[in-house]
């Protein structure tokens, strides 16, 4: 299992770029290996206001289907439409080319709660 | 304690053979009387042209017996509670006595159409009502609908019972709290019944956290829905808390039945604080699971929601005589008609059969043969809450994935070529790698040793013999299926090429 260093993260396993205007959200490395072959998934409208905790759309493998939640509250300005076609990305590059949304936080102080890498790790691996 | 002897694989590889394969161009079972030419133009006239076939229908050309054997194979190639032991988890595949097939059969039941009279139908009537009535006692509740096609169906009912009650009440809310252990169809259920969605973390117990559940409720709660027990095949212990906390909200408490083989007759959903109840009568009462259908998923509901329950409600009259009604505020109908059956007549006469001290003891073995497995398994199946369980076993694997790559998906293929149908896998999805194990209570111990000598080849085999895993099955007719290309290229239109093969 890796995690990201520059990432925070949370208890249902998505990541978000520490920083920025506009932060990329995606699922980590031990998410996509819980999950198996991602064969599908549900991307959110660009435009759509979340609240922290909102659904962000689904990810489904033969094993299961979860939604992704929003770590921080924000608006949803980019989606990853590589995944329509190709939702294996995720399993091949989690932290990579494998994001999800791309969301402007409403209240980046939100952010202060997530978790570190480390911890992280350690629930992750708990 | 006595150990079966290990189950051998028997070999099944070789023996596809599709119908088409043995078709022989003008092969009969049956000839009909050839048509006069007459009749023939009479069919056809006003029939245009385009639209004639050209050629015969492409269909095999078979002797009866060819037919007749064709398929009696292919049904042996299925596993089934008939054949083969069948531990699939949150299920209850358990027996289906024939005694219910022999009464479901009989021709005042099986020859009765939906739109017959009341009048002429007083008898399947009085079925349905005394199957209403017994259903209210099993559950503790005020009414009972017999409407739902299936287990989900009536989950849909349950929620829209709930629904129509908040909306009736003016309470604007629609938000419902659901654990993460739950049944991935209720979450589905509420959506569809307008509500929004809220999961609640399960604590470090498997069970219920009740301080993430007080920490959930506020404003805009409508209601919870639990398996109690739950998913981990653990009783939630805390639920009188937990119906108190979510009706003093203001919420309503709804459960899913799935795992009600494991209190039947002992323990009421009514009791517990529960408002909507639906059950599986293809679960706990013994009717066939089917190939997906016909089900049962009859809805409890406490008296308040009794006026919400779906048309037609079956009632017995001043007169002592039996009439279908629309209750006041009824939802409305969930299908064409008033619900399966044929599957009522099996849930009733099962009923009949058990009485009470009979569902008391399917509860009771039930839940010792869960026990019995969970503690004669292997140490390889980790034990994530404890050596106690209710109607279901549930272990992990997770440590050995970690340090082998075998996962449970490995196992539960293996298990298949000795000749067991595989426990439920990664379900429910806060253990990682895990089965869900149920053996019912109508499974003997000897066939529960069986299965624990399975398993400890198995867990043998993972360092013995780990290729043998991960290739697993090698002896039915068809090896390890895609998965990923089944659900990313959808094909369900199954053709045989016929031109092709009678041609060659």
């Amino acid at each position: 299992m890796s995690v990201h260093q520059d990432y925070l993260y949370t208890e249902s396993h998505e990541w978000i770029e520490a920083s920025g205007d506009v932060r990329r959200i995606g699922i980590t490395d031990h998410a996509q290996h819980l999950f198996g072959d991602i064969v599908f998934t549900e991307l959110p409208e660009v435009g759509r206001v979340v609240k922290k905790g909102d659904s962000l759309g689904t990810i489904e493998s033969p094993k299961a289907a979860s939604d992704l939640y929003a770590p921080i509250s924000g608006e949803v300005v980019e989606v990853n439409t590589v995944l329509n076609g190709a939702p294996e990305t995720i399993n091949q590059s989690p932290y990579g080319d494998g994001w999800i949304v791309k969301l402007r936080p409403s209240d980046p102080s939100e952010a202060e709660a997530l978790l570190s890498p480390d911890k992280y790790e350690e629930i992750a691996e708990g | 304690m006595t150990t079966a002897t290990p189950v051998e694989p028997q070999n099944e590889s070789a023996t596809v053979t599709l119908i088409g394969d043995v078709s022989s161009l003008g092969r009969r079972g049956v000839r009909p009387p050839v048509a006069s030419s007459e009749s023939r133009r009479a069919a056809l006239d006003g029939l245009p042209p385009e639209l004639r076939r050209a050629n015969p229908a492409a269909l095999p050309e078979v002797s009866e017996l060819d037919a007749i054997r064709h398929f009696t194979r292919l049904s042996q190639k299925n596993f089934s509670i008939d054949g083969q032991f069948y531990p699939l988890g949150s299920c209850t595949m358990k027996y289906n006595p024939r005694i219910n097939e022999k009464v479901a059969a009989m021709p005042g039941f099986l020859r009765c159409h939906p739109l017959q009279d009341d009048a002429d139908t007083q008898g399947s009537l009085r079925i349905f009502h005394d199957l209403q009535e017994i259903l209210c006692q099993v559950l503790g509740m005020g009414g009972v609908t017999l409407a739902p096609a299936a287990g989900a169906h009536g989950e849909f009912a349950g929620m829209a019972i709930i629904r129509a009650w908040h909306l009736a009440n003016n309470t604007g809310r629609d938000e419902v709290l659901i654990p993460d252990s739950a049944h991935g169809t209720n979450p589905a259920s509420a959506a569809l019944a307008g509500f929004k969605v809220r999961e609640i973390k399960s604590g470090a117990d498997g069970r219920v956290s009740v301080d993430a559940l007080r920490a959930a409720l506020g404003p805009k709660t409508a209601g919870i829905m639990l398996t109690n027990p739950n998913t981990c095949g653990l009783f939630e212990t805390s639920i009188r808390e937990i119906a108190d906390a979510v009706h003093e909200a203001g919420g309503l408490v709804y459960y899913d039945g799935a795992n009600l083989n494991a209190i039947v007759g002992r323990a009421r959903p009514g009791d517990m604080g529960f408002d909507v109840v639906h059950m599986n009568l293809h679960k706990t009462f013994s009717t066939p699971h089917g190939g997906g259908g016909p089900g049962a998923g009859p809805v409890g509901v406490c008296e308040k929601l009794v006026p919400f329950l779906p048309a037609p409600h079956v009632r017995k009259t001043a007169e002592g005589r039996f009439d279908f009604h629309t209750p006041d505020q009824s939802i409305g109908r969930m299908m064409g008609f008033h619900g399966n059956a044929g599957v009522l007549v099996r849930a009733l006469a099962y009923a009949l059969a058990q009485g009470g001290q009979g569902l008391w003891d399917v509860a009771g073995h039930a839940v010792l043969n869960a026990n019995y497995v969970l503690n004669r398994l292997p140490a390889l199946f980790e034990r994530p809450f404890g050596d106690r369980c209710m109607h279901e076993a549930l272990v992990t694997i997770r440590r050995t994935e970690k340090e082998t790559g075998i996962k449970a998906f490995d196992v539960a293929k293996r298990l298949l070529d000795l000749g067991f149908h595989a426990p439920t896998i990664y379900f429910p999805l806060l253990v990682p790698e895990c089965f869900l194990i149920e053996p019912t209570e109508t499974e003997s111990k000897e066939t529960l040793d069986q299965f624990v000598a399975a398993m400890e080849q198995i867990a043998a085999e993972v360092r013995s013999a780990p290729e043998l895993l991960k290739s697993a099955p090698s002896t039915k007719p068809t090896g390890r299926l895609d998965e990923v290309s089944a659900a990313k290229e959808l094909n369900v239109c199954c053709r045989w090429d016929y031109e092709e093969v009678k041609l060659g």
